[in-house]
């Protein structure tokens, strides 16, 4: 074999603590190496054009890139000698920047580190052999997870693009969070009328099928192929018969349940639709609630229901969904602020979240749209917001900014004003994050022209005087102590990662940061992508987001699919399990470990055999290592090669 | 708990003047709770404020003796009834954590600095180490009728990560122990904020407004005493008690006790030994609404 070594300076990313010059001088000597240079920038036009010429000069067939993370520019380079003529898979990549000079100052063991990388990669290149894709059918569904405005947008997107759409919502509603608000800055335009069209689009569009109040229970298969375990959950309504009219709820004596569509201001029957707009617009039992299914007694709903849709024995579902692809818009959850002592812990009613008090400005609302103090039902006069409640607050673990805080507080200031014109806002802040489209005049509207105070700190107490409260904080711009008598205190809560979200990504197996956010593929350049393919990110699991961002992100998201999906076939990765069937034996340990299913039983001319399912096998290698015989070898990843990097490192 | 508390017990200045009363009354009620007390000999001043106001390692030292005075009684915890000594404790062997900060105090000292030493507070190894349950068997008078607010004041529970007790922002230890006597105990809302502390001889109008305002409040909710952990606050809201109403136009006349004291009382101990006599606001028609006439005092 003639192999062909490139050490990138990557500008001064790699040479300035790499000698490459050095590593590629060091390169020439190695078995088999006939040609070594280092380049500026090898991913570039002309470096990648290097490779091209010295591949037909030199009469190379086998090419090292000494540079970047393979999650980098592996595809980029593995399409440059493919371009040459060279099969794809006599390729390899040396990580010379994320593994040494990124990480390390000393010029000359970062150099000695990186000959030895390089070493290593051309040792194995030595044994590796040309590897063929073969094309696979795919299933052009699509399943979303989460019935939020960013899911909504990706179902009816990827919907009028002709595909058939599976919707999984975990409540027995879609509308997610926007559904709650009253109002959407910065336009003030109600956010029902806005999505609520949406959500009926939903429902009539031919190509959807919406599992409501359903869970995601299990995931198998690979990009094009998966197959989906939906778990329906139990609601003890049919909801084949149930018409939403409501009556089960005017006659539900049990009237205690807790109302989480209000976020627990007000309570709410144990048969609900959660609010008029609802899609599907169905009943369900909240079982904790139920006095029929505690305790036996009552019954109320099922002799009251006009169409005999109540049914208490109904147990949870599973359906199996295939699809292509799947995009997660799992949304986020409200920060839990009773870590706040200096806030009262959730002692005092009179403070309240910025969800709770969309819900009570909202006419839909358990108060009607009428502002008025949880403790009394009076109306404030002075209503104190304050920001950043779990956002920028490393003392909470919540060093991040939510970013749409700022701008739903400056709405909320200007609806109060807009209710109750003889009140007064006073809000606290740290900034003012309003980087949007009219966004920051939004703010000064409500500073200016809604006279809401601003006051520039944090509030170090609250509490309870007469049956008003007292906000104490700091105005740092006057440098004194401020002491506010509020009526009303509203905690601008920051968002964190979903209920769930972690397991969900596990069984998605996408990666999620350290706050339970999931991880787009790139940072900048593959912002709804994630590094498991055919899985997709739109909305706040990825990062707290606004309307406009999750809208935006449910489209790219949808744009994604139908990208995918314009395929017909699609091409399997090469780098799977192969069984030597002259040295299995039969024993079968493979397909007992195999996390995947991918390897079964076979018969070959009366004996036992195990043979490898090339589409559903993910390459993870742990059948190779199971295998007592050595049978079992992964392709790209054989013993011998990666035996012989080994050697290569250790050859002293 | 049938293994006995034994500590080294450091009293702090204070104890020895000022608050006389509430070191009489933490060493008879560890008495009646077979809590073991051993006074640290030779021990002397933690710097107080002026100390660490002026050099941190001079303040770190006088701490760091204390210290190694404990370590050489053979005992591993050492308890102090004032919150200030106690944080200065808790902060030089915070700051000593620091190696090259532990080598500037030890040169200072004839010993080297001693950092394995456990420090608690009275009312810690009370809640903590002995346990309310333990109190409330002790119970022979139960304060029926008193209705108190629990001041803890800025610095027991706080910097949280230095002081490591209870919540830093609505600690619960005393209402706790009062309501295990027998107490009504309001939510009192201020119960970690300032009392205006040592400003009372600079600038004695910071305490007016501060402590004058922790009264009015703990009235408001209806508290006929405020119970107090700390000699600095318990000084600044009886001794001026007067002061204050004369700055502000208030009236209050509400008796200021240790926690230690109210327990005493809840066990039958004599109002001598807890030192009642040595309160400035007359808390006479408050343990007389007690009803304890006729016990044996």
């Amino acid at each position: 074999m003639k192999i062909g070594v490139f050490v990138c300076h990557c500008g001064s990313n790699i040479e300035g603590t790499v000698d490459t010059a050095a590593v590629a001088a060091a390169a020439r000597e190695f078995p088999g190496v006939a040609f070594a240079t280092d380049t500026m920038y090898t991913c570039s036009e002309p470096g990648q054009e290097e490779i091209v010429t010295a591949i037909k000069e030199q009469q190379l067939d086998g090419v090292v890139v000494a540079s970047c993370t393979p999650r980098m520019h592996e595809q980029t380079f593995r399409r440059t000698v493919e371009r040459a003529g060279l099969n794809r898979y006599l390729f390899e990549m040396a990580n010379i920047r994320e593994h040494v000079s990124w990480i390390g100052k000393d010029r000359e063991a970062n150099t000695n580190k990186a000959i030895d990388l390089v070493r290593m990669s051309a040792a194995k290149l030595l044994h590796n052999r040309p590897l063929l894709s073969k094309k696979f059918e795919i299933n052009k569904r699509v399943l979303i997870i989460g019935g939020g405005v960013a899911g909504i947008q990706a179902a009816l997107d990827c919907a009028e693009g002709g595909l058939q759409v599976v919707l999984v919502e975990k409540t027995s509603s879609i509308g997610g969070k926007m559904a709650k608000l009253d109002k959407t800055f910065p336009t003030v335009d109600c956010s029902s009328c806005i999505l609520g069209p949406r959500m009926v689009d939903v429902a009539q569009h031919p190509n959807i099928t919406l599992h409501a109040y359903s869970e995601i229970d299990e995931v198998s298969g690979y990009v094009g192929n998966f197959e989906v375990k939906v778990k329906k959950k139990a609601t003890y309504v049919d909801w084949k018969k149930c018409t939403g009219c409501g009556v089960c709820m005017t006659k539900c004596p049990s009237r205690k349940a807790t109302d989480y569509f209000n976020e627990g201001i007000g309570k709410t029957t144990a048969i609900n639709i959660p609010f008029p707009q609802a899609i599907p617009k169905k009943a369900k039992i909240d079982a904790d609630f139920c006095m029929k299914l505690q305790k036996g007694k009552c019954g109320i709903c099922e002799k009251i229901c006009p169409t005999g849709c109540i049914d208490y024995s109904q147990q949870d579902e599973y359906v199996t969904e295939k699809v292509g692809a799947i995009i997660a818009a799992t949304g986020f959850d409200l920060f839990d602020w009773t870590v706040y002592g200096e806030y009262g812990a959730g002692r005092y009613p009179d403070v309240i979240t910025s969800l709770q008090y969309e819900r009570m400005l909202s006419a839909s609302g358990p108060t009607g749209g009428h502002i008025k103090r949880p403790s009394d039902g009076r109306e404030p006069k002075n209503v104190v917001f304050i920001q950043c409640v779990g956002s920028r607050d490393k003392s909470v673990g919540r060093p991040y900014c939510t970013g749409f805080c700022c701008m739903y507080t400056a709405k909320q200031a200007i609806l109060t004003k807009d209710h109750l014109p003889e009140s007064r806002s006073y809000v606290f802040y740290m900034d003012i994050r309003a980087t949007g489209k009219n966004y920051d005049e939004f703010t000064r509207r409500a500073m200016e022209e809604y006279d809401a105070k601003y006051i520039r700190g944090r509030v170090s107490m609250i509490y309870p005087k007469g049956d008003r409260l007292l906000v104490r904080g700091a105005d740092t711009l006057m440098g004194t102590q401020v002491e506010l008598d509020a009526d009303l205190v509203v905690l601008a809560v920051g968002a964190q990662a979903a209920a769930g979200a972690n397991q969900l990504a596990e069984k998605l197996r996408i990666s999620y940061d350290s706050y339970g956010f999931y991880m787009e593929g790139h940072p900048k350049l593959k912002p709804v992508e994630t590094n498991t393919a055919g899985v997709y990110l739109a909305g706040s699991c990825q990062g707290p987001k606004d309307i406009p961002s999750s809208v935006s992100q449910g489209s790219a998201a949808a744009a994604k699919v139908l990208g995918l999906f314009s395929k017909d076939k699609l091409e399997s990765d090469p780098q799977v399990s192969m069984v030597d069937i002259k040295r299995c034996i039969g024993c079968g340990k493979c397909m007992k470990t195999c996390p995947f299913g991918a390897i079964k039983e076979i018969d070959f001319r009366g004996m036992k055999k195990a043979e490898v399912i090339e589409t559903i096998c993910q390459g993870c290698g742990i059948c190779t290592s199971t295998c007592p015989q050595g049978a079992v070898q992964l392709q790209h990843f054989t013993d011998n090669q990666i035996l012989s990097e080994v050697n290569a490192l250790c050859q002293f | 708990m049938s293994c006995a508390l034994s500590y080294a017990y450091y009293p702090g200045c204070s104890s020895t003047g000022t608050s006389v009363e509430y070191d009489m009354s933490s060493r008879a009620i560890c008495a009646a709770l077979d809590i073991k007390l051993s006074d640290v000999p030779d021990w002397s001043c933690c710097g107080s404020t002026p100390a660490h106001t002026v050099d941190h390692t001079l303040s770190s030292a006088l701490s760091a003796r204390n210290l190694s005075q404990v370590a050489s009684m053979g005992l591993t915890a050492a308890v102090t009834p004032c919150p200030s000594c106690l944080s200065n404790l808790r902060t030089a062997q915070h700051r000593m954590k620091n190696d090259s900060f532990r080598q500037k105090v030890s040169k200072l000292l004839d010993r080297p600095a001693d950092i394995t030493v456990e420090t608690k507070s009275v009312l810690q190894i009370l809640v903590e180490d002995c346990g309310v349950d333990r109190i409330r068997a002790k119970v022979t008078r139960p304060l029926t009728g008193l209705t108190v607010a629990a001041y803890y004041g800025c610095i027991m529970n706080r910097p949280a990560e230095i002081m490591n007790f209870d919540d830093r922002e609505h600690p619960m230890a005393m209402d706790n122990i009062m309501a295990a006597l027998g107490a009504t105990v309001v939510p009192f809302p201020l119960k970690v904020e300032c009392c205006g502390a040592s400003f009372g001889i600079p600038r004695r109008d910071v305490v007016m407004r501060l402590s004058g305002k922790l009264l009015d409040t703990a009235k408001e909710m209806g508290a006929m005493a405020l119970v107090t952990a700390c000699p600095l606050c318990q000084m600044n809201l009886d001794m001026r008690q007067e002061q204050i109403n004369s700055a502000n136009g208030s009236q209050h006349h509400m008796p200021i006790f240790y926690f230690t004291q109210l327990m005493g009382l809840a066990f039958g101990l004599s109002e001598k030994e807890l030192g009642i006599d040595k309160l400035c606001v007359n808390p006479r028609t408050v343990i007389d609404a007690l009803g304890m006439e006729g016990q044996p005092l």
